[in-house]
Order: C-alpha cells, then sequence, then structure tokens
C-alpha cells in the first residue's frame, strides 16, 4: 500500500510497498535494498535509498542515503565502462521520471477552473492527483528495480562504485562531476552501431551463441513493437476513463438523480488503466530494455572474437616477416583470454537471462490476470447495486 | 377543447421501426405498431416521418404541445446510401437513423393528444403516403435556427401577473439551464465513443504484436501463455466494440434526443409569450380605439363614430378572444410540462439502467476471459 503526505502546494511524500517488475533469482539476504519513499519538488525527485546488510565491506548495518535520477544514470553509466564487466549484462538504466502527461492536464485544468463548479474542480483534481501519484509509483518501481538487479548479482553487487551509491551521505552530484564525461558513453553507443552491421557478419564458433543471436535479434524487434502497441493502448484505456471523470463531474450539475451509479463507476476504469499499465506495459519496456542489453552483451563478445581473429592474423603476418612474434604472441594470448572470459560469463549471464526473463513474465502476466479479475468483479458488485437501487425507486 | 388527463398506460401502443430496405436509392422501414393484441405494419420511408412532423407542428404547436422533434438529416449519410456504398460506416448510419424513427414515434404515440389526430392515425394505418413536399427545409440544425430565433425575439420579455407566471419563468430558467448542461454531457460522451473506439483499434493491434511475440518466444509455456494473451486481447477488442455502441446507442442517442427535446419544450414557452403579447396588443390597440372615440364625441361627426364603435366592438371581441387563448395555452403549456418531466425521467431512468446494465454485462464477460487465462500463465515454467 501506498500513501501521500502533502506538505505545501507541492505534492512531496510518497511511501510505497515492494513491487516490482523483475524478480529476484538469488534469495541471498546479505544485501537488501528499497526505496522506502519519494520527495517531488518541482522537477526534481529525491529517491530515499535503503540498505540492510550483514556484509562487512559496510560501514553500517542499516543505512539510507537521499539520491537523484542522475545519480543513478552515473552508477550505470560507470558499470557500463568498466572493462572487467564486458562480459555481463548490465541492468538497464531507469528511464528518467517524466510528469509531464499529468503536469500539461493540471495546467489545463487551472485554464479551466472558471468554467466548472467547485465540484467539478476538486473531483478533476483528485484525480489528477492520482494520476500523478500513479507516476510516481512507476518511477520508484524502475528505480528500486535497477538497484535490487545490482545487488542480487554475485559480481556487481561487490561493484566499488555500487558501494558508493549505496554508502556515501553525502551530495553525490560533486564526486559525479569528478567522474569519466558522459560524452565518452555517447562514442561507445555511436561506434556499437557500426559495430553491429560489421559484426553480425562473423561467423559463429559457438552453437549457443549463433542461437542467441538470432533469438535475441528476433525477440528484441517484437518486443519493440509489442511495448509501442501496450503504450498505445493504455493510453486509450486512460482517455477513457478520463472521459469517464469528465461524465460524472458534469453529471453532478444536473438534477438527474439516477447520477450516482455513474459517478461510482468512473473511478474503477481508472484503476483498470493503470494497473494494466504497471504490470503489462511496463513488464514488456523493462524486457525491452533488458533484451538490449543481452545484446550489448553478444556484441561486446563478437567485438572480441573480432580482435582475436585480427591478432591471429597479425601473428601469422609476424611470422611471416619475422619480427616481433613474441609481442604478437602475448597479443594474440590477451585477446582469446579476454574472449573465453566473455563466452563463459556471457553463457552463465544469458542463461540466467532467460530464466529470470520467464519468471518475471510469468508473476506479471499472473498478478494483471488477478487484478482484472477483481477490478471486473467489483465493477459488477457496483453495478448490480445501482441497478437495484434504480429499479426499486 | 381541452383534453383531460388521461392515464396513459390505457394507451399503451408499443411501436417498432424495423427492417431497412433498400428500394432504389432510398431506404424504407417496416413500421410496426401494436394496439389492443393486434398488430400493424406499414412501409414507410424516412421523409414520411418528417412529413408527419411537419403537419403535427403546423397544427398543435400553436396550442402549446411539445411535438417530438424529428431525427436529423445528415447529408452525409445520405449521399453514402444514395451512392450505394454498402460499408459498416452506411450500416451504422443506417441503423443510427432506423433507432432515431423508432423512437420518434414511440413518443409521438404516447402523447395522448397526438395520438388522437387524424394525421397520425393516417400514418400508421394508410398502405401508401404520397411523397411529402418541403420536408428538405426540415433539417435538425434548420429546426434548432428556428427555435433560437424565436427566443431571442422574446427573450426580454417577462410577464409579472400573477403567482402562476413565476412558475412559467422559473420552469423556462430551468430548461435552459439543462438544456446547457446536457449540451456539455453530450460532447463528453461523444468523447467518450471516440476514445473507447480507438481503445478498440489499438486494442486489436497489441494482440496482434502479443502473437507475434509467443511466436518468438522460445520458452514453450511462455510461448502458449503469450499466444492465449493475444486471444484474450481480441476478445477484449470485440467487448470494447460492443461497449462503444452502447456508450452510443444508450447515452449519447438519448442526450441528443433530450436536447432536441428541450427546444421543443422552449418553443412551447415561447409560443405562450407571443400569444401574451397577441392580447397585450390587443389591449392596447382597444384602449387606441377607445381614445379615437373620444376625440370623435368631442368633434361630433356622426358617421366617423359609428365607425369607430364597430371597430372597438370588434376589438373587445378579439381581446377576449386573446384573453382565452392565453389562459387555454398557459394551461396546455403547464400540463405539457408536466408530463414531459414525467416521462423524461421515466426516460433517463430506463435507459440508465439500460447502459448499467450493457456494463454489467461487459464486465460478467470480462471476467470469463481473464479467468480462463489465469491458469494458462500459472502453466509457464
Amino acid at each position: 500500500t501506498s500513501s501521500v503526505r502533502r506538505n505545501g502546494p507541492k505534492f512531496t511524500q510518497l511511501i510505497v510497498g515492494a513491487r516490482s517488475v523483475s524478480v529476484d533469482l538469488n534469495n541471498d539476504a546479505s544485501l537488501l535494498i528499497d526505496i522506502p519513499d519519494a520527495l517531488c519538488e518541482r522537477d526534481k525527485v529525491k529517491f530515499t535509498v535503503h540498505t540492510k546488510t550483514t556484509l562487512s565491506s559496510f560501514q553500517k548495518p542499516d543505512f539510507s542515503v537521499p539520491r537523484q535520477h542522475e545519480d543513478f544514470i552515473w552508477l550505470h553509466d560507470a558499470l557500463v565502462e568498466t572493462e572487467d564487466y564486458a562480459g555481463l549484462i548490465i541492468p538497464p538504466a531507469p528511464p528518467k521520471p517524466d510528469f509531464e502527461s499529468p503536469r500539461e492536464k493540471m495546467h489545463k485544468l487551472g485554464e479551466g477552473e472558471a468554467t466548472m463548479t467547485k465540484e467539478e474542480y476538486t473531483k478533476m483534481k483528485q484525480e489528477l492527483e492520482a494520476e500523478y501519484l500513479a507516476v510516481f509509483k512507476k518511477t520508484v518501481q524502475v528505480h528500486e528495480v535497477f538497484l535490487q538487479r545490482l545487488s542480487s548479482h554475485p559480481i556487481l553487487s561487490k561493484d566499488r562504485n555500487f558501494q558508493i551509491f549505496l554508502e556515501y551521505d553525502q551530495d553525490l552530484s560533486v564526486r559525479r562531476k569528478n567522474a569519466k564525461e558522459t560524452f565518452g558513453s555517447f562514442f561507445k553507443n555511436m561506434v556499437k552501431s557500426a559495430d553491429e552491421v560489421i559484426i553480425s557478419g562473423i561467423k559463429e564458433v559457438d552453437d549457443f551463441f549463433e542461437q542467441e543471436k538470432t533469438f535475441l535479434l528476433d525477440y528484441s524487434s517484437k518486443i519493440k513493437d509489442s511495448t509501442a502497441r501496450a503504450e498505445k493502448m493504455t493510453r486509450s484505456h486512460k482517455n477513457v476513463a478520463d472521459d469517464y471523470i469528465h461524465i460524472s463531474a458534469t453529471l453532478n450539475s444536473l438534477s438527474v438523480d439516477d447520477n450516482t451509479a455513474l459517478k461510482k463507476y468512473t473511478n474503477v476504469e481508472g484503476r483498470v488503466a493503470s494497473d494494466e499499465e504497471l504490470k503489462l506495459t511496463e513488464l514488456l519496456r523493462y524486457y525491452m530494455l533488458d533484451i538490449q542489453a543481452a545484446k550489448d552483451l553478444l556484441y561486446r563478445r563478437a567485438r572480441a572474437l573480432a580482435d582475436y581473429e585480427n591478432s591471429n592474423k597479425a601473428l601469422d603476418k609476424a611470422r611471416l616477416k619475422s619480427k616481433d612474434i613474441t609481442q604478437a604472441e602475448e597479443h594474440q594470448q590477451q585477446c582469446l583470454q579476454k574472449f573465453d572470459k566473455l563466452s563463459e560469463s556471457g553463457k552463465r549471464e544469458l542463461t540466467s537471462f532467460k530464466g529470470r526473463r520467464v519468471v518475471a513474465f510469468r508473476k506479471n502476466l499472473i498478478e494483471m490476470a488477478e487484478l482484472e479479475i477483481k477490478h471486473a468483479k467489483n465493477n459488477m458488485a457496483l453495478l448490480q447495486g445501482c441497478i437495484e437501487l434504480l429499479k426499486s425507486n | 377543447q381541452l383534453e383531460e388527463e388521461k392515464d396513459e398506460d390505457s394507451f399503451d401502443m408499443e411501436v417498432a421501426v424495423t427492417n431497412p430496405e433498400k428500394i432504389g436509392k432510398e431506404y424504407f422501414f417496416l413500421t410496426i405498431f401494436e394496439l389492443m393484441n393486434r398488430t400493424f405494419s406499414v412501409w414507410r420511408r424516412f421523409s414520411d416521418f418528417l412529413g408527419l412532423y411537419e403537419k403535427l407542428s403546423v397544427k398543435h404547436s400553436l396550442n402549446g404541445c411539445i411535438i417530438p422533434p424529428p431525427p436529423e438529416k445528415s447529408v452525409v449519410g445520405m449521399t453514402k446510401v444514395k451512392v450505394g456504398k454498402d460499408d459498416s460506416s452506411s450500416a451504422d448510419f443506417v441503423e443510427r437513423r432506423r433507432a432515431a424513427l423508432e423512437r420518434y414515434l414511440q413518443r409521438v404515440v404516447c402523447h395522448p393528444s397526438l395520438l388522437q389526430d387524424p394525421d397520425v392515425r393516417e400514418f400508421l394505418e394508410r398502405d401508401e403516403l404520397p411523397r411529402a413536399v418541403g420536408t428538405h427545409t426540415l433539417s435538425g440544425a434548420g429546426f434548432l435556427k428556428m427555435i433560437n430565433r424565436a427566443s431571442d425575439a422574446v427573450s426580454k420579455m417577462t410577464i409579472k401577473i400573477s403567482d402562476s407566471d413565476a412558475w412559467f419563468d422559473n420552469k423556462l430558467q430551468e430548461v435552459e439551464s439543462e438544456e446547457l448542461q446536457l449540451r456539455k454531457l453530450h460532447a463528453v460522451v461523444d468523447s467518450l465513443v471516440n476514445h473507447r473506439k480507438e481503445l478498440c483499434g489499438n486494442t486489436a493491434v497489441f494482440a496482434k504484436s502479443m502473437a507475434m511475440l509467443g511466436n518468438s518466444e522460445d520458452n514453450t509455456a511462455l510461448s502458449r501463455a503469450l499466444s492465449q494473451l493475444a486471444e484474450v486481447e481480441d476478445k477484449m477488442e470485440t467487448l470494447h466494440q460492443e461497449q462503444a455502441a452502447s456508450d452510443f446507442f444508450i447515452l449519447a442517442e438519448l442526450l441528443a434526443d433530450y436536447i432536441r427535446l428541450l427546444g421543443a419544450v422552449r418553443g412551447c414557452f415561447e409560443q405562450r409569450m407571443k400569444t401574451w403579447q397577441r392580447w397585450q396588443e390587443a389591449q392596447s390597440t382597444l384602449q387606441k380605439k377607445r381614445e379615437v372615440e373620444a376625440k370623435l364625441l368631442w368633434a361630433n361627426k356622426p358617421d366617423k363614430l359609428q365607425q369607430a364603435k364597430e371597430e372597438i366592438t370588434e376589438w373587445e371581441g378579439k381581446v377576449t378572444q386573446y384573453e382565452r387563448d392565453f389562459d387555454r395555452i398557459s394551461v396546455t403549456v403547464r400540463k405539457e410540462f408536466l408530463r414531459f418531466e414525467k416521462q423524461k425521467s421515466k426516460d433517463f431512468k430506463s435507459q440508465i439502467v439500460k447502459y448499467l446494465e450493457s456494463l454489467l454485462q461487459s464486465q460478467q464477460r470480462h471476467v470469463k476471459f481473464w479467468e480462463a487465462f489465469l491458469p494458462e500463465a500459472k502453466a509457464i515454467a
């Protein structure tokens, strides 16, 4: 359950329960992270990151720090750029908090205030606040999941930057500015897309990776499509819910005494729409990003393979010329080692990714179906009551 | 003659407008009515219904009767029909028209005075009606314009004779404000219908993409579940489509009908005002004639005096007549208004119950579909 505490004119404190699209297959309780509450001031969201740990590497067993969205991005980029983690699937960065839709509606409501009754205005304001709350819950969820993925990963959970993120009790933005510039990762992304063209053509030596590549490329484009369609569907659902709110508000001003029935019904459509979004749309969006991270791993490995093949060619050339053979041999060995390490780690990561994905889909599809059933049954009870009341009058 | 308020149940005539059939360029509708366990049926064109409205309007609107307004004419819809376009939108249009004609006719036969009208009888009984002329001017928009122009002219007038006039003033104000609210509501319901149709389309597309994703998925149980999810979403699409039809035919059309009906009610009130105005003008004319007579008495012109006396008698008669007309129309308008309010209350209640029942049915099927899906989701391993 979640509640909202209002301090002043703007939306502030929010306490959420644990609810995530991702699942933790690793039932290790040595490092537990959650985001128990968050603060929203104007454009900025401040998350309270709470850690409970039995690990001695941390200074305290139970502590909290305030963090901004940009801190999460810094952590993500730092992990992506760590050479040692090239063989791992780095959990996708949480998307930026997006309050544009409710904010726009709030603006429109303010403009139209003069044309509606006090009752109408209050009702619409309430519904808008519920929408703010839904966006809020969503953004807390994705940020929380990001950290929980890290904490449940045998290697990433031990990362130094991760520990700093969790523990450093001063403003992290000062430290962030000293870190590598984001330009670095822009460059990397540019190069990677060029890689995709070149490297897809490389002959794969390992059946497992050949299958994975085919599967991931196909699945990736399908899930991107599904995510976009789900977003559109959810948005339509919200529009229908909004219309019911308007209808309810307008009925208030009419002397039709049969309007309580419709008024009650209006609330339910809204809930259905936002639950559908949390379970289905967010699930798809999350895995779309996760699959991208898996693809990134494949490309890093393919790159390593290309490097290895190039180093072989260089070694042959060196042997022909009888020049710098030792250097070439060393380089070749290094490339081979790197490639083998990536392959071994990559295989592990991709296998566990499969398992994780299946379990997450199962959990969310079950929860979504259960919610749909629950809402529909509530609706039915509501409607039956209203109909009986109207018929008896 | 004033009609006694008869109990409406004794005039329980059911009408139905069904079986649209295209003969040549236009549609004919089978109009069925049942009275005292006997069923009669005739074929009627849309213009026949408009013609009926025109006849009734000419005869009864001066009495302060609320004549049910005819269904809207639609240039776009009619063109499609004439051109022979046989797609789903023209089928929708025909259905919309059929339903509107049925509601219109039901309202006419529900009215105790109108039911007695020979034109209504002829409409229901005669095998073939001569084609009505001049109905092309009776578009829905034209009708409302007519009402609004009249209301602009008389809006400045208020009668302050007795308390009962305060009743009329209050009721007119209520009608005007209710019309405004209904327009607002209608706009929102319209938006609901459109958004529901969008949701329909988006759900269908989403279902397809889920099916594709299911095909792509390499885990067998998950792949199966995703395909099942695609099927559920397909069923959802059907539900949304049916709900959009309910939104439209039950809610939106109810509101549209009553916006037009309230216009007709306003028309009655205005008619009463006009009658009052005629009476007042006659009184002032009479006054003037009396002043002329007085002047002539002084001027001693016996021939003109005779004429003046005749005119006075004439106008005294008119004043009496017009006062009687005003009293009569006041009684009629009041009676009509109360009958209208009763009918409106009944109508709204029955339609809202119908709408809620449609929502209920939809939710029942919702539960069924998702309960069928749940074991599939649980079977994922």
